[in-house]
């Protein structure tokens, strides 16, 4: 918002008067952009590609964003994520800061209440909890606090949930915990086009935005149409895609798990069982209306996510459902998550602490024809 | 050999020394080292401006050179310094011809002279950081003092906004009492901090303040029926009601919202300034700041970070010597915080915080330093909490009450400025009690009709959680009016709809 009263009123800067939600209607609204039939010559884009030309193109087309983080700048980003952005923009544009999470997301934070548009890099969620307090009452709570005078268009952004043999230190799933808070926007891509439509949308929006990607997922080529490699495409916030249209059971998930969930489709597909999967691409605002509609038609849900079970994701899916549609369901709702310890290091282990394909079908399979007895509750 | 190598190299040491630009080795007896060791305290403050004369704030005699040893400290940081290193290597150069031991280390960040002998720096100092002040006790000007002179016009205006100040305190902290607002915190002991640092800085400063600095928004213009409005959370409130009583904040005034997280505003305030330099704008950000924020590890990020950016920011610090009911040694074992910022490579000073004049002179100066330099600075300003933390609290619990009468009494800053205006012939007692009784009027007439004033609509639960509100967010709305008019006996009736 400031960044758009700036250009309006010139150097005048904090001292005019806000002119409130008269400027705000004039920002470009970053989900009018409708689907149409293209002719979609299929590129493929790794959501690393996806993620960096996002950056690049959301840092051109406004000067007030700047991206902020360790080893953003000349590492490259730990995950090359900015890979480039510093020769291109600059070491104002792109800033690498001392180890103090609390330290850049503070200032980060204090950039965005004077109009930048930072993106805050954490090299992953898990080393946001250092700076959790700025993310939550200095980032989310300070619109509303300030009764709509300050708002704090800043995107926190970085690996979420676990890797590969990281331990339990680097491989928490804090979707659940940023989901919970209101005043925050969390986002969670899966393919590059989410990647890309997501991350521009979140930098535009005016609002903090939570942006969890997934280490393993930046290596994965997805194919992109031309209209997501136009610079001004976005995806709107707050809707789910349907990934996989069916019509025996629902499967939700996000980031990674989609992936699990289209596989485990494909397998329940040979035993006769169609599956309709929901990418959630967003955790808060929850797209209850698609998932509804989705369970209405299948009557079964099964909610699959790599974070602790208790108080997840998949828990607020399935109370919406119980609440808008509970005289739809046919079967109880299955939730798959991940085992409620903290993450084992060695491979065997850390296997059997996450969700597999396996278990997407066997849950799937439950909740069709509850053949197999469900796994015994605490 | 080894002897004679010694005493030639102190002989050129103590020839040197008279020259004035041989940086002291602290290896040539062990009294010299400790003395070297401790002198960085009172030395080059950034690397990113020359030095300044730091005759200002060293005390006295002894630590006359460290003029001198300032221009070859530059050297220490290297990189992007490289100016003063060559008087260094000249000195070094001219020495390794004679004593070959005498060389630089280079290190990453910089040369470093070694020495031989583990001398640990001491934790305590013998001798504090000075403190600026340009009032005496008797608010008389302290001769061969250096300070901003004044008009008649803006010394009345910070004296009576300093009066105006003390009294909203004692009547809102009476109106709490009287059970009208919930909560209540004073400023008393502080006016000076408020509205001497207010008035040296311009309207498009944005402040970042912690909670105990409502006399800066005072200063900018905010009325004290916007106070009324605010403590009694009613439609008016330029905070709609979200927040409890003290929590003030004015985007006109750029003033941000008060937040109850101690020491988070420290690195927003460092954001905010990093945002113009990046705009050039001729501003600088404020922060305040308690002795007890300066323990957070927001404080410590913040002013690394500040110095490392080169942002222009004026960290001050109100040293009132409690943090709740843990006094000033609990708290912290350096020499106050104004040594912490020359940890970070922060230009800091400190100030006697009960002289108004003198906090004057020094944000005027920090404010010009930081926009002009694009550094950060630091402001200790002494001082001490003659209230209570808040209408929470009863100091008398923790503190002898002979000590806070003290402060309140002579001690106080009104009392020292008065006698300073009223010496210049720009006030009186006359015009002292009709500026108390005008705003002690103006105060209770503030507070009956900010009492009377509807509370906040129920729209304001619900709008500025986002830019645009959440779907979610409308079918509460929408459900909890059904609701109301279903149960109306179940709520409140003073709550407009």
């Amino acid at each position: 918002m400031w960044g758009i009263m700036k250009h309006k009123l010139g150097a005048r800067g904090l001292s005019t008067p806000v002119f409130g939600d008269y400027m705000q209607r004039l920002r470009p609204i970053a989900s009018a952009i409708r689907f149409r039939p293209y002719s979609s010559a299929t590129k493929q884009m790794t959501v690393r590609d996806a993620l960096n030309s996002a950056l690049d193109e959301e840092m051109a087309a406004d000067s007030d964003v700047f991206i902020m983080g360790e080893e953003v700048g000349e590492y490259q980003g730990a995950y090359k994520i900015s890979k480039g952005l510093l020769d291109k923009y600059g070491p104002d544009r792109v800033v690498d800061t001392p180890i103090t999470e609390a330290g850049f997301t503070g200032i980060g934070v204090g950039a965005a209440y004077h109009g930048l548009k930072p993106v805050i890099e954490f090299m992953t969620f898990n080393f946001a909890m250092q700076a959790i307090d700025h993310i939550i009452n200095s980032a989310a709570k300070t619109n509303y606090m300030s009764a709509g005078k300050i708002n704090v268009p800043i995107v926190f952004r970085g690996p979420n949930g676990p890797a590969a043999g990281v331990g339990a230190q680097h491989s928490q799933c804090y979707g659940a915990w940023y989901g919970s808070v209101p005043g925050l926007k969390v986002l969670v891509p899966y393919s590059s086009e989410d990647a890309r439509g997501l991350l521009k949308a979140a930098i535009r929006d005016p609002d903090p935005v939570v942006f969890l990607e997934n280490e393993l997922l930046y290596g994965e080529s997805f194919p992109v149409s031309a209209e997501a490699l136009d610079s001004s495409f976005s995806l709107p916030i707050g809707k789910a895609k349907i990934e996989r249209e069916g019509k025996d059971v629902t499967i939700t998930a996000f980031s990674k798990m989609v992936g699990y969930a289209l596989k485990a489709a494909e397998i329940l597909e040979k035993d006769g069982i169609n599956a309709e999967v929901i990418n959630l691409r967003s955790i808060r605002p929850l797209d209850r209306a698609t998932i509804n509609a989705s369970v209405r038609k299948t009557n079964r849900l099964v909610t699959v996510e790599e974070g602790f079970s208790q108080h997840g994701v998949g828990a607020e899916v399935c109370a919406t459902v119980v609440e808008d549609s509970f005289g739809y369901l046919d079967a109880p709702v299955e939730r798959i998550a991940g085992a409620d310890v903290p993450t084992p290091y060695a491979a065997n282990l850390e296997r059997l602490a996450f969700p597999q394909i396996e278990d997407v079908v066997r849950a799937a399979k439950r909740a069709c024809f509850r053949s197999v007895p469900m796994a015994a509750n605490a | 050999m080894a002897s004679s190598c010694f005493s030639k190299s102190k002989t050129i040491i103590m020839r040197n020394l008279k020259s004035k630009n041989f940086f002291m080795l602290g290896f040539i007896n062990h009294t010299y080292s400790i003395t070297n060791l401790q002198f960085p305290r009172h030395l080059l403050h950034t690397i990113s401006s020359p030095p300044l004369p730091v005759s200002n704030y060293a005390s006295s005699s002894p630590y006359n050179y460290s003029i001198a040893f300032s221009r070859c400290f530059a050297s220490v940081y290297g990189g992007r310094r490289l100016n003063t290193a060559t008087s260094v290597r000249n000195s070094v150069d001219q020495l390794s011809t004679e004593a070959p031991l005498q060389q630089d280390l280079d290190f990453p960040g910089g040369r470093v002279k070694f020495t031989p002998k583990p001398v640990f720096t001491s934790s305590s100092t013998e001798e504090r950081t000075p403190c600026y002040r340009v009032l005496n006790d008797n608010g008389q000007p302290i001769l061969d003092g250096d300070s901003v002179k004044i008009s008649k016009e803006l010394a009345v205006k910070m004296y009576t906004n300093m009066v105006t100040l003390q009294v909203m305190d004692t009547i809102f902290y009476e109106a709490q009492r009287q059970g009208r607002i919930s909560f209540y915190l004073t400023t008393i002991g502080e006016e000076a901090i408020n509205i001497a640092s207010a008035a040296a800085l311009n309207y498009n400063d944005f402040v970042f303040p912690q909670y105990r600095e409502p006399g800066v928004l005072l200063w900018r213009g905010f009325t004290l029926q916007d106070f009324a409005d605010q403590c009694f959370g009613n439609k008016n409130d330029n905070g709609k009601g979200r927040q409890m009583p003290i929590h003030y904040g004015s985007r006109k005034h750029n003033y941000f919202t008060v937040a109850s997280t101690v020491g988070t505003q420290i690195p927003h305030a460092v954001g905010a300034a990093y945002s113009l330099k990046m705009e050039k704008q001729d501003a600088c950000t404020v922060t305040y700041f308690g002795d007890g924020g300066s323990s957070t590890g927001d404080f410590h990020a913040a002013l690394n970070f500040a110095a490392v950016m080169e942002v222009p920011v004026i960290f001050f610090c109100r040293n009132n010597g409690w943090a709740i009911s843990t006094p000033i040694n609990d708290q912290l074992r350096s020499d106050g915080i104004v040594v912490r910022g020359k940890a970070y490579g922060v230009p800091s000073i400190r100030v006697d915080g009960n002289d108004a004049l003198a906090i004057y002179s020094a944000v005027h100066k920090a404010r010009k330093m930081a926009i002009e330099e694009q550094t950060p600075v630091l402001i200790e300003a002494l001082t001490y909490r003659a209230g209570h933390h808040s209408t929470s609290d009863d100091s008398t619990k923790y503190r002898p009450v002979d000590e806070i009468e003290r402060w309140r009494g002579d001690q106080n800053p009104l009392k020292r400025f008065r006698k300073w205006i009223e010496t210049k012939g720009w006030w009186s007692d006359e015009a002292e009690s009709e500026h108390r009784n005008g705003i002690r009027k103006q105060l209770s007439q503030a507070i009956q009709a900010a009492e009377r004033v509807e509370k906040p609509p129920i729209s304001d639960i619900f709008n500025d959680v986002y830019d645009i509100p959440s779907k979610n967010l409308t079918e509460q709305e929408a459900f909890l009016r059904r609701t109301i008019q279903k149960h109306a006996q179940d709520y409140p009736s003073n709550v407009p709809m």
